[in-house]
């Protein structure tokens, strides 16, 4: 088990958004406001952290064949927990996240990681790589929440404490391109950062093969 | 009367104004992944269209029939999910015995239908916005139709790409996902026809 490699690879070189390219559906969904952003990467990351645990306890009487239905129903009960937890507690992120949070059972992110990590590792490290994972996707949707704010309404933070809550306006009103907020703006917005992944991944690769 | 004219408008808006990939963002993984090749992408889109109505008929029955008279409406999620998996298991039996040139055809994209979340989606959408039967099951159609116009759109549009001259750091999903952002914009222009 190696901490240092694991929290690198979930943040950065293995990060579930912008390597992997898995669970885009909610990432551009949802990363209209700082408050969805946090409360989506929260819940996924609390379940992510859940089922690998559970399921790399169970790994060994898993019947190989029917491993992918016993993840999914492993997911799934994990994902009613939370969601009724969110609906009691916050219901304001229930109503704005709507139908996105009982849609985290088909989030690749968290079958891609029972699949490849936790089926496979013991019960420690699954936990671990379920936390990174899960930070690693959070931060993705905090950046991108940024991002499509300041260039769509440009403001900053709206949301933050609450649903309602008003943002900073650090650019003046007359500039934002409001297209960012709307779907259009998660798909650009996803699309560059990526790129911009994919660019400085290379270059660091290059530096290592030129040393 | 109404009837129609609502059923009228749910296609209207499931095809058009409110598509599934472009301004619900479901199914964004299958869209992204099936979509390098036109006659892939047609077999994948025609899948999603069939597993999405039968989902939808067969969760309105579960869901009225079994859950809510039994009080288990919490287990909504779980008894779908099982539902959808094991819909798509049967279609795959069904057609590996009886058109077995049409399973080879989906091969390996028949099984990840049931991590597609426009399946998902549009089931947990029907019980969300109170459809009935007929309305519920046109929507799981109509909703698979607007998947199959935007995954043969972006297919052929990718096709092309092949030749396009784009940064090195675009290549591969970042210059798809631009590519689907601008046929988002072209697609926002059908939000003016909600007119019931």
């Amino acid at each position: 088990m190696n901490l240092k490699k694991q929290f690198i690879e979930g943040l950065l070189t293995q990060n579930p958004v912008l390597v992997q390219v898995l669970g885009m559906c909610s990432t551009m969904a949802i990363t209209t406001s700082f408050f969805n952003g946090l409360g989506m990467g929260v819940a996924v990351l609390v379940i992510l952290t859940l089922s690998n645990v559970i399921i790399s306890a169970i790994r060994k009487i898993i019947p190989d064949k029917i491993r992918i239905a016993m993840f999914i129903v492993v997911i799934a009960g994990f994902v009613t927990m939370v969601d009724l937890l969110i609906q009691a507690f916050v219901p304001a992120l229930s109503s704005s996240l709507g139908v996105f949070i009982p849609l985290i059972v088909v989030n690749c992110i968290i079958l891609g990681r029972a699949e490849s990590f936790s089926y496979k590792n013991g019960i420690a490290a699954s936990f671990f790589d379920g936390i990174f994972q899960g930070i690693g996707y959070t931060v993705v949707l905090m950046a991108m929440c940024i991002i499509r704010e300041f260039l769509g309404a440009g403001t900053f933070g709206a949301g933050l404490l609450g649903p309602d809550a008003k943002g900073i306006q650090i650019l003046p009103s007359q500039f934002p391109a409001g297209m960012m907020t709307m779907p259009v703006g998660g798909f650009l917005v996803l699309g560059v950062l990526i790129a911009a992944m994919q660019w400085a991944l290379n270059k660091s690769k290059n530096k290592e093969e030129s040393k | 009367m109404d009837q129609i004219y609502e059923l009228l408008a749910i296609t209207l808006g499931a095809i058009l104004a409110n598509n599934f990939i472009f301004s619900q963002f479901l199914g964004i993984c299958p869209f992204l992944g099936v979509s390098k090749k036109l006659d892939t992408a047609v077999g994948m889109g025609i899948a999603v269209t069939f597993v999405m109505g039968l989902a939808s008929a067969v969760c309105f029955l579960v869901n009225n029939f079994i859950l809510i008279p039994l009080g288990l409406g919490y287990m909504q999620t779980v008894a779908f999910i099982l539902v959808i998996a094991s819909l798509v298991q049967f279609i795959e039996m069904f057609l590996q015995k009886s058109m077995p040139s049409l399973y080879t055809a989906l091969g390996v994209y028949l099984p990840l239908i049931t991590t597609n979340c426009a399946v998902l989606g549009v089931v947990l959408l029907n019980v969300q916005n109170n459809y009935n039967f007929i309305s519920s099951v046109v929507y799981g159609v109509t909703g698979g139709l607007g998947f199959l116009l935007a995954i043969v759109l972006f297919a052929s549009i990718r096709e092309r790409l092949v030749f396009a001259d784009y940064p090195k750091a675009f290549e591969g999903f970042p210059i798809a996902l631009v590519t689907a952002g601008l046929m988002a914009l072209a697609f926002m222009g059908f939000s003016g026809l909600k007119i019931w």
